[in-house]
């Protein structure tokens, strides 16, 4: 005991929670994400109150507490509110570097989507910029059926 | 001096096994709007928002900031408790003092839990020390097990003591449209024979001695909201507010290994304290009804000698006697109770809510046949803690 | 509302790795706090614990700290959030007539989990987390939309880095005491443009602990009493791309309450010190602009003219502030105990001469989405 008293030192013990998940999309999201699958087309709900189109569709408007119930088509372009090259790495990243994010107010609708920036040189991106959608080749029914926006 | 609240206003989900229909957020609305309703307010009347779920069941860090599109929380005060099990009444516990503090006057808390999402014994283990406990326990299951062992041995209570409080939570959820489970093969059968039906059937899964299928609670997804308000609002919103008579709490215990297994020590302290500052002396007699938090079966025959209501070892007498059946002198979970519901982080609120519909007499077919002066509402969870929350018909003094 | 004080409090020195476990962090922070008022744990009724599951790794992560806080034998409860949220909730049962005493101990060991896994769990399962997405990553976003709405730069950014890194080294408990140029801060390395690692706080461990008394609990402390003069608390829309990230309107409706209710008018005046949730530069100039202490657009002039530093009309995070020690979930309350000491006088070396009225700030949610706002005085 003594000997293990002289040699003890902090011990560090590593361990992960691996809990697994299976969200509910729920009917709302999972008719974008399947319109993002299929048809290749981006659709919004709007607010029967203040008129405000969200992308990504939410099925209550947070400002009036009142039900999104109409569906609206929006455009595959928008433009660029903000961006952020990344230049760091942990496990939940989608792709090496250079990791972009982007806020895009697509066309028809009054907030923007957070989604990946790709297919241009960082030095390159400015405010403003017109982008359009990128779909995946491959596509699940995920936000990532948009493989991310690119200059349009 | 502190304001005198009182429930008025309920509303829950029909509780399911799976809302796949709905995420989260979209659950949470739900629930909201039927309290609302239910008030005959609007999201405009309310002037503060406590929320709470278990983090890990759904994998969602800061649920509060997450849902604030759905639960009315944009541009309003808001605030997440979380304590595990006793989650639900913890928050009716923090929107009651957000009340009586005079600083709101209408105060929403919301209860919720999509455990069709995750592992649900999977994210409990991980609320064991991951050192020391973590790598051997069972989790939930194993250390109620334990309990039932114990109390078993010690006063000669047998599985079908175990099964006929089983059989009064099924039986009373059959009242109760928005219970999760519905056991309707069990109407018209007398609970003896169902006793005996259950102990006796061989589909009746065996998880952990004594522990059965029938023993236990299920996984649900589910939400509810309670709206709290202050005197002189609270009596022109409902016709009967169910008024807060005293409230307390014991989280006691921090390692699985400290807890005391004999007797459920929590429950009985958290209990005194309500029946002192209540002034009550006989709970038995003086409590109309009661909504338990009771996981699973043994408990509603040993914590209810915690809480006082009988002596040591007398729990499985005021069960058999039908003491706490519908037509009892006391009954317990008239809502079903948590064996017929359990979505987590709603399951402690709910408790308050169904208690409060009581003093309200507006539970229908689940109404208890008597005027309801004291609702005793409790909350359990993680290393045995106790919440209990009084509702009565009186304004207290 | 009832007069309300704080009557003791304890801090952990904040670093970026501490040996102990949390509960024991949360120990030290509770007998520093009720040694502070000279007091013991059974002068306190009740007590609430502030904590996260995520950043603790474990479900119902605040069972870990019952004893630790002296929860044995105590109505307790916790609030997942901020520590200056939880200490609302300490003020707000106390005003309930149900306790006269309360203790708020908020902990975290940022070190023993990753931070950036831990952030991107706060987003949407469903429509944000795949991207990968966290918090530092999020800030850099609103940075830019900031920087575009104000004119602020990224020079005005790093002015913030240099004054609370500096004031840091007056600061027993901060992490990061640096002595540095705008230049040191402009070539830091980038983290997520236009942040630099100089614009974001650092990962902490770290625990923080308040003792609360009304009038008639005061007589068990010996520690004069500071006052909470006001407190508000607001949250905005979670929905990022829908919020206005250039303006905090939810600050704005938390400090009105506060305001109000402390008779403030106008709070670049009458505040004599404020500490404020600096958890990347940039939101400092923001938070400026949500408190009211400058016109929209227009923090950036407060940091030029050096409005804020110590000697300036109103010195903003004399501890180093946030960029100077991040311990997330305690960094409300730390800021609540600063402005606490601030009006004490017990503020030694990054004492601002004689002040008589503080403002503490507590955010939570990305991009400071939860605001809750204290106005402690003498």
């Amino acid at each position: 005991m003594a000997k293990a008293r002289r040699k003890a030192r902090n011990v560090v013990y590593a361990g992960r929670i691996k809990v697994p998940y299976a969200w509910s999309v729920g009917a709302t999201g999972s008719r974008f994400l399947t319109a993002l699958r299929d048809d290749q087309e981006i659709w919004g709900v709007k607010c029967p109150k203040c008129k405000r189109v969200y992308v990504y569709p939410i099925k209550n408007c947070g400002e009036c507490f009142v039900p999104t119930e109409q569906w609206v088509k929006v455009a595959n372009v928008g433009t660029l509110e903000s961006f952020t090259v990344v230049h760091y790495k942990h496990d939940m990243q989608p792709r090496k570097r250079p990791l972009i994010y982007g806020l895009v107010k697509l066309d028809g609708t009054d907030g923007a989507l957070l989604h990946l920036i790709g297919g241009v040189e960082p030095a390159k991106i400015k405010l403003g910029m017109r982008m359009k959608a990128v779909f995946a080749r491959q596509r699940a029914g995920s936000i990532l059926d948009i493989q991310h926006f690119a200059p349009a | 001096m502190g304001k005198r609240v009182a429930v008025v206003g309920y509303g829950q989900t029909y509780q399911r096994s799976s809302r796949k229909d709905v995420n989260g957020v979209e659950l949470i609305n739900e629930a909201v709007r039927v309290a609302l309703a239910d008030a005959e307010l609007t999201i405009k009347d309310i002037d503060a928002i406590v929320i709470g779920n278990m983090d890990h069941f759904e994998g969602i860090n800061y649920v509060d900031m997450w849902s604030a599109e759905g639960s009315g929380a944009v541009m309003k005060p808001v605030m997440k408790v979380t304590t595990g099990g006793t989650t639900g009444t913890s928050v009716a516990m923090c929107a009651y003092y957000h009340v009586a503090s005079g600083m709101f006057d209408k105060v929403l808390a919301i209860g919720w839990e999509k455990n069709s999402e995750s592992d649900t014994t999977g994210a409990i283990i991980t609320a064991f020390h991951p050192v020391w406990e973590r790598p051997n326990l069972g989790g939930a299951v194993a250390g109620l097990a334990i309990e039932a062992s114990k109390y078993m041995h010690d006063y000669g209570a047998t599985e079908k003591d175990g099964a006929r409080v089983a059989v009064r939570e099924r039986l009373h959820a059959l009242n109760n449209p928005y219970a999760h489970l519905h056991q309707e093969w069990m109407k018209g059968i007398p609970p003896d024979q169902l006793v005996d039906l259950i102990v006796g059937s061989e589909q009746n899964q065996l998880l952990a001695y004594p522990l059965r299928m029938s023993d236990m609670c299920p996984r649900t997804d589910g939400a509810a909201a309670v709206i709290f308000a202050v005197e002189g609002k609270a009596e022109k919103i409902a016709p009967i507010p169910a008024w807060v008579q005293a409230t307390a709490n014991r989280h006691n215990f921090v390692y699985a290994g400290d807890v005391d297994m004999a007797r459920n020590t929590t429950i009985a302290e958290a209990s005194q304290a309500v029946f002192r500052k209540a002034g009550i002396k006989e709970p038995l007699k003086q409590i109309d009804v009661c909504e338990l938090y009771l996981p699973y079966s043994y408990a509603g025959l040993k914590w209810i000698e915690d809480i006082g209501f009988c002596g040591y070892g007398e729990g499985p007498r005021l069960l058999w006697d039908g003491v706490t059946d519908m037509d009892g002198e006391m009954p317990i979970n008239p809502s079903g109770g948590v064996m017929s519901s359990n979505a987590i982080g709603a399951t402690a609120l709910i408790r308050v809510g169904e208690g409060a519909l009581q003093v309200m007499g507006r539970a229908g077919a689940r109404q208890v046949n008597r005027k309801v002066n004291l609702a005793f509402c409790s909350g359990f969870g993680g290393c045995y803690w106790a919440d209990i929350m009084l509702l009565g018909r009186k304004k207290p003094a | 509302m009832e007069n309300i004080a704080i009557v003791g409090v304890g801090q952990t020195v904040c670093a970026r790795r501490r040996e102990e476990t949390f509960e024991q962090l949360v120990f030290e922070a509770a007998t520093k706090a009720l040694a502070d008022a000279g007091a013991e744990i059974g002068d306190i009724d009740n007590v609430v614990t502030v904590s996260n599951d995520f950043w603790d790794g474990r479900t119902t992560s605040s069972m870990a700290v019952q004893e630790a806080a002296g929860g044995w034998h105590k109505d307790i409860s916790t609030v997942e959030g901020d520590g200056a949220f939880g200490a609302f909730y300490g003020v707000m049962r106390i005003l309930s007539g149900s306790f006269d005493t309360a203790l708020v101990v908020g902990h975290i060991k940022g070190s023993e989990g990753v931070m950036n896994l831990i952030t991107n769990a706060m987003f949407d399962p469903i429509y944000q987390r795949s991207l990968g997405i966290d918090a530092t990553a999020a800030a850099a976003l609103q940075a830019r939309i900031y920087m575009q709405m104000s004119g602020a730069t990224e020079r005005d950014f790093a002015r913030v880095s240099v004054k609370n890194h500096g004031q840091a080294m007056k600061n027993p408990f901060a992490q990061l005491p640096m002595k540095l140029t705008l230049k040191d801060v402009l070539e830091s390395r980038p983290i997520a443009e236009p942040l630099k690692l100089l614009d974001c706080s650092p990962i902490s461990d770290g625990a923080a602990a308040v003792v609360l008394s009304n009038r008639r609990g005061l007589k068990r402390f010996k520690k004069d009493p500071v006052w909470i003069r006001g407190v508000g608390h607001c949250t905005d829309a979670f929905n990022l791309g829908y919020r206005d990230l250039a303006r905090s309107r939810s600050l704005g409706e938390a400090a009105k309450k506060a305001y109000k209710m402390a008779k403030i008018k106008d709070p670049l005046k009458e505040l004599d010190v404020a500490e404020l949730y600096d958890a990347y530069s940039y939101m400092e100039l923001m938070w400026y602009e949500g408190l009211g202490l400058a016109p929209e657009g227009e923090g950036k002039q407060l940091i030029r003219e050096g409005a804020t530093a110590l000697g300036g009309v109103l010195p903003v995070n004399p501890s180093g502030g946030v960029l100077s020690g991040h311990p997330v979930i305690v960094a409300g309350l730390i800021r609540l105990i600063e402005a606490t000491l601030q009006v004490r006088g017990e503020a030694d070396k990054r004492q601002v001469k004689g002040a008589k009225t503080a403002l503490a700030q507590g955010i939570n949610g990305p991009c400071g989405q939860a605001h809750c706002v204290f106005i402690v005085g003498a």
